[in-house]
């Protein structure tokens, strides 16, 4: 294996373990449930999509073929994140979950 | 029974058959029978999901719009890194979004990018489909949550759907 | 060269899913803590993934895909419940 290739994996797998771990710095540290919404649906699936990135590219470095369900698994993880949370947010607002203190604007009542 | 043979969404059928292709083991008969099948099965169970067909004017645009979506995604991500990581506490607010966008899919894309984009999620859209609640996580005021979304996203959407 | 990066990075999701237990049995509300299982079959994910980098197969890669829909399914209908009190109607 060359040894470019080397560094930009461990490069990916650096990346994507730093995000991976501020999303979840961010789900245990910030104060409210709305706040806390932005950690996993940004940092981790980006973490998740750099360690992908990392596998594909060890692979088809190493061995023959490049990996489709990799790439598969990250577009769908794209795709579910936004609605994963958006579906929390609507469930919390409708339970009625405390935002923080100095939030400015209101959630509505449907 | 065979009027029933055909294919109503034929790029959704599309996409399904390439992704069954990645999904088993390398590319033979059974695969392309099963696949064809699956392409054909799947958009009949789920016709009376999509109310409305997708009215894309200019789906060209598309791959621009998600190359700038993935470069968001990625400055985002450092942003909220950098927010979480730093002592200070962020100042969260909720804006209500006013829609252009009409069409369902469209408004649907939009949420799905502004929760991927720096510092905002998208909570809510109202019944009468022309509010968006969004959650921002660190904004000075709400004219300027609005107007990044709008100029940033919200146009090129508008210019890809009728 | 990469088996250190490996290690480290096996590292950081360890600690990852760690803390995500930790706001799993913290709490204070329901949602926060499927918000927090959400996270945490991501990181399984990640996990997985790690691990057949380590052992240089591609085989794992089957199950993360499965962890990958089960998990969201399974997120939306937890949200679900917590919105209406049924998953199905």
């Amino acid at each position: 294996m060359s040894e470019i290739a080397e560094y930009i994996i461990a490069a990916l797998l650096l990346v994507g373990g730093f995000f991976t771990l501020v999303g979840a710095i961010g789900l245990a540290r910030l104060p409210d449930f709305f706040t806390r919404l932005h950690g996993p649906t940004k940092a981790t699936t980006v973490g998740v999509g750099a360690i992908m990135l990392a596998s594909v590219l060890h692979f088809s470095v190493n061995h023959d073929g490049i990996g489709i369900s990799e790439i598969l698994i990250t577009v769908f993880l794209f795709m579910t994140a936004p609605v994963s949370a958006n579906i929390l947010a609507k469930a919390a607002m409708h339970i009625g979950v405390k935002s923080m203190d100095d939030t400015r604007g209101k959630p509505w009542e449907q | 029974m065979f009027d029933r043979l055909n294919f109503p969404q034929p790029w959704l059928s599309l996409l399904l058959f390439v992704i069954w292709q990645f999904l088993s083991d390398g590319i033979s008969g059974a695969s392309v029978v099963l696949g064809l099948f699956l392409a054909w099965l799947i958009p009949q169970i789920t016709q009376g999901f999509w109310p409305q067909r997708p009215a894309f004017i200019h789906p060209w645009r598309m791959p621009m719009y998600l190359t700038r979506v993935l470069m968001d995604i990625i400055v985002a991500s450092v942003s909220v890194a950098r927010l979480i990581l730093s002592p200070r506490a962020p100042r969260p607010m909720f804006v209500c979004y006013p829609l252009e966008l009409e069409h369902p899919l469209a408004i649907s894309i939009l949420a799905s990018t502004i929760s991927l984009t720096p510092g905002t999620v998208s909570a809510d859209v109202s019944d009468d489909n022309k509010t968006l609640l969004i959650h921002a996580l660190d904004a000075q005021s709400e004219q300027e949550v609005i107007d990044a979304i709008k100029t940033r996203y919200e146009k090129p959407l508008l210019e890809m759907f009728k | 060269m990469i088996t250190i990066a490996l290690h480290i990075t096996l590292a950081m999701v360890m600690i990852a899913a760690l803390l995500n237990v930790y706001r799993l049995i913290r709490g204070p509300d329901a949602p926060d803590r499927v918000l927090a299982l959400d996270t945490l079959y991501i990181n399984a994910i990640a996990l997985i993934i790690l691990l057949g980098i380590t052992l240089g197969t591609r085989l794992y890669l089957e199950s993360a895909l499965l962890i990958a829909v089960m998990g969201f399914v399974g997120t939306v209908a937890m949200a679900k419940y917590l919105k209406r009190g049924s998953v199905i109607e």
